[in-house]
């Protein structure tokens, strides 16, 4: 199972590489209330680091040349669960996007929300065969970390050296080359649900799109709203989406934490519907126009007419005030945050030098959540919004892109996963040629 | 009652792949200029495949060939030469390969040019086709110069000594000095050089002779004879001319004068200025027998 697990990360980083080769890579975010589909073309020409631009997160590297998002149909806490429907959907977004790119995509790199990610540390040490660090040490030291048992049905998303240490010399990014005896390397693996990815993949590949790349989402929305001293420091991404509300926790440029909340807008949206007894539209027209999680006195006074087709007329022709619309929000948003301390205290956060916390995602946007978020996650919170990158229509520069916006610098820069190190031959089948091979370059 | 059903804001299956097809390059240009290419081409090979139609074709476009140039446009209906005397002019119509009116399309001018240029008479020739349909053809005629009396009877030459026309009698081109003798054509220039200059005795000269194809002799009237030297003959008439003035010489009974050498000019008497000058001579050293 490793092997195969190997192999398709593998073949999937080939087809990256191919892409961006070709110019024209789409990015499809596959979310519970939208589905976004974002295609970029790489130049290959990046802006000269002159003074005064630092290092840039690999967004001079492409241009957005088409942007379209489409209602989300059949994904259901970032899952699909009616795979007909989501791959209509997808369809919708990704012709459009066509449409407006005027060009044809073959590759798609894709995110996952939901699939209840769970984030597991590995620790390896091997002794360094020569005296100098060498890639193939790498390699082993990665494939000599102790593999959890993380169970049959899941399947890992992200493996990524986070940390490297050579005897006694720990926080090294990049052991090559170093002098040492012993080399030891911390991992974070995150592992999803294989139902979950197994629909999305099947969904693409229905639309006729090769999958190039596969992230978490949680991880995307924190590579684009997290700036990079955030990131170096530690920091906690929440990308409140539709269905699920994703956490990731950044130190050091690396993910060393990923979780979701299986909450998300839509159940706020949900609430709204049920306690005002109006229609799922109308009460997310209702929460994305009047909603908020601060009520004041001035709400009290603001009516907020129903409006609804039932022919009832006493029912059509309802008013609320904002207060009560808030009175409905407020516990579900609160139970979200909540959840989401939860996981932050599960994982630590605490313990990390620079606790920011940014919220990012179309949940970010009620108004007044900072204030209630400062009150639940801690003082360091802000809202965030993606990075900007070149061509991005200002419709989709939001808060709620988040994640597609990540996925596109993941495209274009991606970090080192452990299946981007040669695998150690002693790891390959007993009888595979490339043994041989290997051993013939060892020998002569 | 079941709720309205919204259509599907997705596209289909098919029409999915049909927009991703026509965004495919190859496609559009297969599409674009491969298929209407090959299809016309296709075509038009096939029609042609046909003998009979193949030749239809030729002659349709043969036909609206001539059609076009027959048009009263192109037609050239008239000749007028300029610049020509009508015994040329009419051997130039003589000679021109041209039936009008005839389309200006089958007219070779330069073809024609030649023609008109090897008439005898003809310096040169221009031709042109002027507005209107005349085929203009401008002649500058040799001037002529000289008569010569060839092989080939009397024959009119120019100043560079090509034949112009011949004629009967001397008399018909009074206005022409003589000339004789073999290759005097081809030294006509110095011969009118010499006419020019023996001018003050013009009256007694009947005319130039070539002698072996190098020099000139004079004859004039009453049998006299002047023979030139090949070289520089004019400075031999200034001789001439100036012995004439001091001394009478051409009016004397003499029958040729030799200046072939330069240094040594000799004079031939008559028969009878012999005698009459022996006799004189007799007298003056008083021998004479009365």
């Amino acid at each position: 199972m490793m092997m195969d697990l190997y192999r398709t990360q593998r073949a999937m980083r080939t087809m990256r590489q191919a892409a961006i080769q070709r110019g024209v890579v789409a990015i499809l975010d596959v979310g519970t209330s939208k589905i976004a589909c974002l295609i970029l073309r790489f130049d290959g020409e990046d802006v000269d680091r002159s003074e005064g631009i630092g290092g840039l997160a690999g967004q001079s590297s492409f241009r957005v040349i088409g942007a379209a998002t489409t209602r989300s149909r059949g994904v259901e806490l970032g899952e699909s669960c009616a795979l007909a429907e989501t791959e209509r959907a997808i369809r919708t977004a990704v012709q459009a996007a066509q449409k407006m790119a005027n060009v044809r995509v073959d590759h798609c790199i894709a995110c996952i929300a939901g699939g209840q990610p769970r984030s597991y540390g590995l620790a390896g040490a091997v002794e360094v065969e020569a005296e100098q660090v060498s890639e193939y040490d790498i390699a082993r030291v990665l494939s000599a970390a102790d593999m959890p048992d993380y169970g049959q049905d899941r399947e890992i998303l992200h493996a990524q050296p986070v940390n490297f240490a050579v005897d006694h010399r720990s926080g090294l990014i990049d052991p090559r080359a170093q002098i040492g005896n012993k080399l030891a390397c911390d991992m974070h693996m995150l592992t999803v649900d294989r139902t979950a990815i197994q629909n999305l993949i099947h969904c693409i590949k229905r639309c006729d799109l090769e999958l190039a790349g596969l992230a978490s989402s949680a991880y995307a929305a924190g590579i684009s709203s997290l700036v990079e001293d955030e990131q170096e420091l530690g920091a906690a991404c929440i990308d409140m989406g539709g269905g699920a509300t994703g956490i990731s926790i950044f130190i050091k440029k690396h993910m060393i934490y990923a979780d979701s909340v299986r909450l998300g807008g839509d159940h706020v949206t949900q609430d709204v519907a049920k306690g005002l007894r109006v229609p799922i539209n109308t009460a997310e027209r209702m929460k994305t126009f009047n909603g908020g999680v601060v009520a004041t006195g001035m709400d009290d006074r603001d009516l907020i007419e129903i409006s609804a087709d039932s022919g009832d007329w006493e029912k059509d022709r309802r008013t609320v005030t904002r207060a009560e619309l808030i009175g409905i929000m407020r516990p579900r948003v609160e139970e979200i945050l909540e959840d989401v301390r939860a996981s932050l205290d599960a994982a630590g956060f605490d313990h990390l030098p620079s606790q920011q916390i940014v919220l990012t995602g179309g949940g970010s946007q009620i108004p007044g959540l900072d204030s209630l978020a400062a009150r639940i996650l801690g003082q360091q919170v802000r809202i965030g919004r993606p990075l900007r990158v070149q061509g991005l229509p200002q419709a989709a520069t939001g808060a709620a892109f988040a994640s597609a916006v990540g996925l596109a610098l993941f495209a274009a820069h991606p970090q080192d996963e452990w299946w981007d190190f040669e695998m150690p031959a002693d790891r390959y089948p007993a009888r595979s040629l490339r043994r041989a091979v290997k051993w013939l370059k060892d020998n002569w | 009652m079941r709720p309205v059903r919204l259509a599907d804001p997705a596209p289909s299956r098919l029409a999915y792949r049909a927009q991703r097809m026509w965004l495919t390059p190859a496609f559009r240009w297969l599409l674009r200029f491969g298929i209407p290419f090959g299809a016309i081409t296709s075509l038009v090979v096939w029609a042609m495949a046909v003998e009979d139609r193949r030749i239809a074709l030729y002659g349709w476009v043969e036909e609206m060939v001539r059609e076009v140039q027959q048009r009263p446009e192109f037609m050239v209906t008239l000749l007028a030469i300029d610049g020509a005397s009508s015994p040329v002019a009419a051997e130039i119509r003589e000679v021109l390969p041209v039936n009008l009116p005839a389309s200006s399309f089958d007219i070779d001018l330069k073809e024609l040019r030649k023609v008109v240029a090897d008439v005898p008479a003809v310096a040169t020739a221009d031709l042109r086709i002027k507005t209107g349909g005349v085929l203009e053809v401008a002649v500058r005629e040799h001037s002529p110069a000289a008569l010569w009396r060839g092989p080939e009877g009397l024959t009119i030459l120019s100043r560079d000594g090509s034949p112009i026309g011949s004629i009967e009698r001397r008399a018909q081109r009074a206005d022409l000095p003589l000339l004789a003798g073999a290759g005097a054509d081809e030294a006509v220039g110095q011969a009118l050089d010499l006419i020019a200059a023996a001018e003050p005795f013009s009256d007694r000269i009947r005319g130039f002779r070539r002698m072996g194809e190098r020099r000139w002799d004079v004859v004039l009237d009453r049998g006299q004879i002047i023979q030139l030297p090949e070289e520089r003959p004019g400075a031999a008439i200034d001789r001439i001319l100036t012995l004439d003035r001091a001394q009478d010489l051409l009016a004397r009974d003499v029958a040729v004068l030799d200046f072939r050498n330069r240094d040594r000019a000799t004079i031939r008497l008559n028969g009878s200025a012999v005698d009459a000058l022996r006799a004189i001579r007799l007298i003056e050293t008083g021998t004479a027998q009365p």
